[in-house]
């Protein structure tokens, strides 16, 4: 791993950061009121006034590209903590009990895994009505699975360790066992997981947004703008482009830190195997 | 194990359509909310909809008519689910394949220029724009591409479909996120190969890189990704749903959309069922292709 892979995740975390504090900043930091209308002024190009012009009923493009983040990025991180929390458990019950639970967690997982992603996504989120919480739903359905699977792995490799028996010849309950001496173990694995599922959540909470299935307008969100920007982004780019880059640089920086992760895991893995 | 796949994502599909909170009776009647609905008319639709039949009877009758291929009468439009499916799914299909085409030829000329060149420039300017293709949504680049080679350079027609020109913006939008995951994937199952006892052998017989490469760590790295392009291809089968919206292509997922928005639950009923089927026929597919790909499958012996 060379030099130009440590300034690659450095230049990463920095615009994370960035991206991070202008959202968590936005109120702060924003020259208007995202949603203040100004119908004298609409599709203005980019001036000293509004630097990144106006849309077409004349709110600032700057002010709602700051806030434009802020659900979605919570959405995403709701969304994966909650699939985590879920596949985590199923994954550990299955795992560690297998048998007769093991075949059905199993089974049932198949199933969600039969379904391609976003098919799920539109059938719940457009039967449950559009809106955040069918979003939610959606997503912790389609994505809990990975954290279960892998889970289920692990603790299944984890069970057979000699520690496991001494602590159950010792006579500690299954209870403890799982939470308090499996869990830890399968931190690192857990992370690498969420760091690519945030990712992935970020790209469908976008989705889903574009489409008119999750956040709604006049909601200053980075998809809702690109959305509302289509029949005017002729006029004025800025409209489609500026909330565009800020999504690629959001997933982009999450992307390459999470690889550096799994590549710093697999290389720890093999060096206590060898 | 398909088959009990198919029978949970059949009776899901019939329990989303259950939970939804629409009345399609009301829907049908009264469509925008502003009429007031006799009692006995209320009665007659609902029979003849055969919703007073108890949940299990709804879900047995359902799926006897959805396994024949009858698929019933979206509650708005009142035309034939069946017929719209087969008319759009050709434009669905051919977004599919060029998609599909796009991600193998790039994904695998990437992947496997990653590999040889492991650790080098190329390697590593090749996977920093792997990443970037996973980070870009498909709607802002659609829309990108729109702006750079419709209205500045007049290259490509926006929308409507003239032939396979029609089909490139579509395409790319549909295929940009996958040639970075085939990419990374190729890469990686290459590279694991090479690691592998066979290649030493390979190479120290004087057989020079690129064909160990080629004729053998390539081949045998197929193996996974065949598994992800098979799932790939029953991904977009039921959903290049943004591809289809904003180039207004009237395919599977185009349909999809504007059901939900009108809460059309048999024609989305249908189209869970559709993409489930699709999965599953996939998946044989590609356990048939792996007889092809593997030979050692072929012999009946286990891979480990």
């Amino acid at each position: 791993m060379g030099k130009k892979k440590k300034t690659g995740i450095i230049a990463a975390c920095i615009l994370l950061a960035v991206i991070l504090l202008m959202s968590i900043l936005a109120p702060v930091l924003a020259p208007y009121d995202p949603n203040q209308i100004d119908m004298k002024n609409p599709l203005a190009m980019s001036s000293a006034k509004h630097l990144l012009g106006t849309d077409n009923i004349g709110r600032d493009v700057l002010s709602r590209v700051m806030y434009g983040g802020r659900q979605s990025i919570l959405l995403a991180l709701a969304a994966t903590g909650l699939s985590m929390a879920l596949g985590c458990l199923i994954g550990m019950a299955a795992g560690y009990f297998g048998g007769a639970a093991d075949l059905l967690i199993t089974s049932v997982s198949n199933v969600f895994q039969g379904l391609p992603g976003m098919t799920m996504m539109i059938a719940i989120a457009g039967l449950m009505g559009a809106g955040v919480k069918s979003m939610l739903l959606a997503l912790v359905l389609t994505s809990w699975v990975g954290f279960s699977r892998l889970v289920r792995g692990e603790v299944m490799k984890l069970k057979q360790e000699l520690f496991i028996e001494g602590l159950k010849g010792m006579g500690a309950g299954n209870f403890r066992i799982l939470f308090m001496h499996i869990a830890p173990n399968l931190l690192s694995s857990i992370t690498i997981i969420f760091a690519t599922r945030i990712a992935g959540s970020i790209m469908s909470v976008a989705a889903l947004s574009f489409l008119g299935l999750g956040l709604q307008p006049p909601t200053p969100d980075w998809s809702v703008m690109i959305n509302d920007a289509r029949s005017y982004y002729r006029t004025n780019p800025l409209l489609a482009v500026a909330p565009g880059v800020c999504i690629v640089c959001l997933s982009l920086s999450i992307n390459i830190i999470a690889d550096w992760l799994r590549d710093r895991f697999d290389v720890r893995r093999d060096s206590v195997n060898e | 194990m398909l088959v009990p796949v198919l029978f949970g994502i059949s009776v899901l599909a019939f329990m989303l359509g259950m939970a939804s909170p629409g009345d399609p009776v009301e829907a049908i009647l009264n469509p925008d909310g502003t009429q007031i609905i006799d009692q006995k008319e209320y009665d007659i639709v609902r029979e003849r909809l055969g919703l007073d039949d108890p949940v299990p009877v709804q879900y047995v009758k359902w799926l006897k008519n959805a396994l024949t291929g009858e698929l019933g009468r979206s509650f708005f439009t009142n035309k034939e689910i069946k017929e719209q499916m087969a008319y759009r799914l050709p434009y669905t299909i051919r977004l599919a394949c060029f998609g599909m085409a796009l991600t193998v030829v790039f994904g695998l000329l990437f992947g496997i220029l990653m590999a040889m060149r492991r650790d080098g420039p190329v390697d590593h300017a090749l996977r920093f724009l792997t990443t970037l293709m996973l980070s870009v949504p498909g709607f802002w680049l659609a829309i990108l591409l729109i702006l750079v080679f419709v209205e500045k350079l007049h290259l490509l027609p926006t929308s409507g479909l003239n032939g396979f020109s029609s089909y490139i913006m579509p395409g790319i939008t549909v295929a940009i996120s996958t040639i970075g995951v085939c990419a990374r994937l190729t890469r990686t199952s290459i590279l694991d190969e090479l690691g592998k006892q066979y290649v030493t052998v390979a190479s120290s017989k004087g057989l020079n890189a690129r064909k160990v490469t080629m004729r053998h760590a390539f081949r045998n790295s197929l193996i996974p990704i065949t598994t992800f392009l098979g799932n790939y291809f029953a991904g977009i089968l039921g959903g290049s749903t943004i591809a289809e919206v904003i180039f207004n292509i009237p395919g599977i997922g185009n349909y999809a959309i504007s059901a939900v928005k009108s809460r059309d639950y048999y024609v989305v009923q249908a189209y869970v069922l559709f993409t489930a089927l699709v999965y599953v026929v996939m998946t044989l597919v590609i356990d048939l292709l792996y007889l092809v790909i593997n030979p050692k499958i072929r012999a009946g012996e286990k891979i480990g």
